[in-house]
């Protein structure tokens, strides 16, 4: 299996939103490259004919009938939000164009 | 010295006593409160303790105790199970008006606006939360050092790590405390913080507990558990909480036996229970890598379960040694998609720094810590395009593996024994810069996760004076009979010397100048 190279960690880290600092970089390249050759064991594994497991359990679809049930208030639902303006979270402008 | 004695009783006493009127549920909160607050400091079990919420509980339980009372005998047996007693709940467990960090800076400052499910029911059931135990950040860990505010020590040692992730709430009942806690367990973080603090601690079936605010690690293998000083208490807590929840479609409608009436209180009748049963001993989880004290007392587990009826069976699991890295491939990529929410819009901690995709990379790369970074990193590269396949689906596949081999197992055994963690309580630190051997701590629990079944955790001796935990596993669905294990074991062990020792360094708990978890003991001389 792979192993995981500077440039292969920076484009990860930016595709999961998160970003590292040169120093946390160049300490994850060794600690995931570690990590990486214990997963190397799998290959071991012939698992030609074994169908994957996503979940254990028997559980079938489970709905229910499609009606309102109280809920969150605007106010509840916005109480932990960094910036409101009315009933709004409000984020940077994200189309240009935009008003 | 103020008196603890209310504090070193079972919940199962505490609930006699309150309907016997020998003490009030507020003395009985009062006590516990008292005891965390004057001594968790050295400990750091508790990120916050809501003294107020819970001495108005405690007060709206006598006043139900006082009614009941004048009714009658029959109003008093009426009353719910845990009326009046204190409990902790793990800091993952979202309440209403209550600050709720899953152990880390990005959840600093959220407040629950609605209760989970398990917490309304503990609520109905009487219980008293005093407040959140501190835990692994997001439930990562096997330590408790990766939480955002500190570490917690362990009781019986406090240079050494109390286990992780739920290690806040596995000292708070270790140090009375609280003589109940609920914990999370995706691959262990139940189990091995009950061995290495020396109480009891239970993994249920996947899907035996709703998750229903319950902030989420990884899906398909979370599951809520107790924490308790007895496997009687136990099974009371698990009792309250289990069930279908119609907010957690991963909730199984299956019923819920009736745990209590399942597990005597006769030491005879407890042992007794061991009569023609086949345990099994797999023999991967005795291993390199075991302590030979770990060993030892396990070994000694087993032969005294044999000496009392019960037949003790060699099997093997032999996809045991694929666990670790099938559970580190699905856990992370689990997390990187659940973790994928905290995005510093809604809730939370939130930077701004340009666009919104500026304000992601900040705010998370600033509101998570290193291990939830390691991790999440991890499992967005297991699912990224060309590793798909060789990664997350060859985990999918492993797992299938793992599962069919306790299947195979339990064919010819009803339960297996084997140790909770490889080895006891390690010191503060000493895994915290070697990922794989923290990794590694949960070597004996993780494969239970990836097949879904139940697991407890019950102590079974020292070494080194260190506690040391007696693994039993049993097929899904089959707490009861997991719990009747862990039950006789406590019946056959009852008069061994261990059994009446309390934690070796609670004396330094009581002492006011004992520094913080982590804080170097000399560092001020």
């Amino acid at each position: 299996m792979a192993t995981l190279s500077r440039t292969d960690l920076e484009h990860v880290a930016f595709l999961a939103r998160l970003a590292l600092t040169s120093e946390e970089l160049g300490l994850l390249e060794g600690q995931l490259n570690h990590i990486l050759e214990q997963y190397r064991v799998l290959s071991e594994l012939d698992t030609g004919s074994i169908p994957p497991t996503a979940q254990v359990i028997e559980v079938e679809n489970i709905l229910r009938d499609d009606v309102a049930r109280p809920s969150l208030t605007p106010d509840e639902a916005l109480a932990g939000a960094p910036e409101r303006q009315d009933d709004y979270f409000v984020v940077p402008v994200v189309v240009e164009g935009a008003d | 010295m103020v008196d603890r004695r209310l504090t070193r009783l079972l919940a199962h006493e505490m609930a006699s006593g309150l309907r016997a009127g020998d003490f009030s549920a507020r003395e009985l909160v009062d006590a516990h409160l008292g005891l965390a607050l004057a001594t968790d400091r050295p400990l750091h079990a508790w990120l916050f303790l809501d003294d107020e919420a819970a001495r108005a509980a405690a007060d709206r339980a006598d006043a139900r105790l006082a009614e009941a009372r004048r009714a009658g005998a029959g109003a008093l047996n009426a009353l719910p199970a845990l009326l009046g007693v204190p409990l902790g709940l793990k800091d993952l467990v979202v309440t209403r008006g209550q600050a709720s960090t899953a152990g880390s800076r990005i959840l600093e400052g959220f407040v629950g606006p609605f209760d989970a499910t398990i917490a309304a029911r503990i609520r109905e059931a009487g219980g008293i939360v005093v407040g959140k135990t501190n835990m692994d950040e997001f439930a990562m860990g096997s330590s408790t050092e990766h939480s955002a505010w500190g570490p917690t020590a362990n009781p019986w040692d406090l240079g050494r790590v109390p286990g992780g992730s739920s290690g806040g709430s596995a000292a708070a009942v270790a140090a009375y405390h609280v003589p109940l806690a609920i914990g999370t367990d995706t691959g262990g973080s139940i189990r091995q913080p009950a061995a290495l603090c020396g109480v009891a601690g239970m993994k249920p079936t996947y899907g035996r507990v709703s998750r229903y605010g319950i902030i989420a690690f990884a899906s398909s293998l979370d599951q809520v558990g107790p924490f308790a000083r007895d496997v009687r208490d136990l099974a009371t807590l698990l009792q309250v909480v289990a069930g279908r929840d119609d907010n957690d479609s991963t909730s199984s409608p299956l019923p819920v036996p009736d745990y209590a009436a399942l597990l005597p209180e006769g030491d005879d009748e407890a042992a007794a229970l061991l009569r023609g049963m086949r345990l099994g001993l797999p023999r991967e989880y005795f291993a390199a890598g075991l302590e030979p004290g770990v060993e030892a007392r396990v070994r000694e587990a087993a032969a005294a379960l044999e000496s009392a009826g019960a037949e003790i069976v060699d099997v093997s699991l032999p996809h045991t040694d694929y666990g670790l890295a099938t559970y580190y491939l699905i856990a992370p990529a689990e997390a990187s998609a659940n973790l994928a929410r905290y995005d510093g819009i809604r809730f939370g901690h939130s930077m701004r720094d340009g666009d919104v995709l500026a304000n992601y990379l900040a705010t998370r790369g600033t509101g998570f810590g290193p291990e939830v970074k390691r991790r999440i990193v991890l499992g967005t590269y297991a699912l990224s395009a060309g590793y798909y396949d060789a990664y997350y689906v060859k985990a999918q596949k492993a797992r299938t593996l793992i599962k069919a081999d306790f299947d195979a197992a339990f064919e010819r055994v009803d339960a297996l024994i084997a140790p909770t963690s490889p080895t006891v309580a390690f010191p503060l630190g000493a895994r915290m810069h070697d990922p794989v051997a923290m990794y590694l701590s949960d070597v004996c629990t993780l494969p239970v996760n990836v097949a879904g079944l139940p697991g407890l955790s019950v102590p079974c001796g020292l070494s080194d004076g260190l506690p040391v935990g007696l693994q039993v596993i049993g097929r899904a669905w089959e707490e009861a009979r997991v719990l009747q294990i862990g039950r006789a074991y406590e019946a056959i062990s009852a008069d061994a010397g261990w059994r009446r020792l309390e934690p070796s360094d609670l004396p330094a708990l009581e002492n006011p100048s004992t520094p913080a978890p982590g804080v170097a003991a000399g560092s001020a001389a």
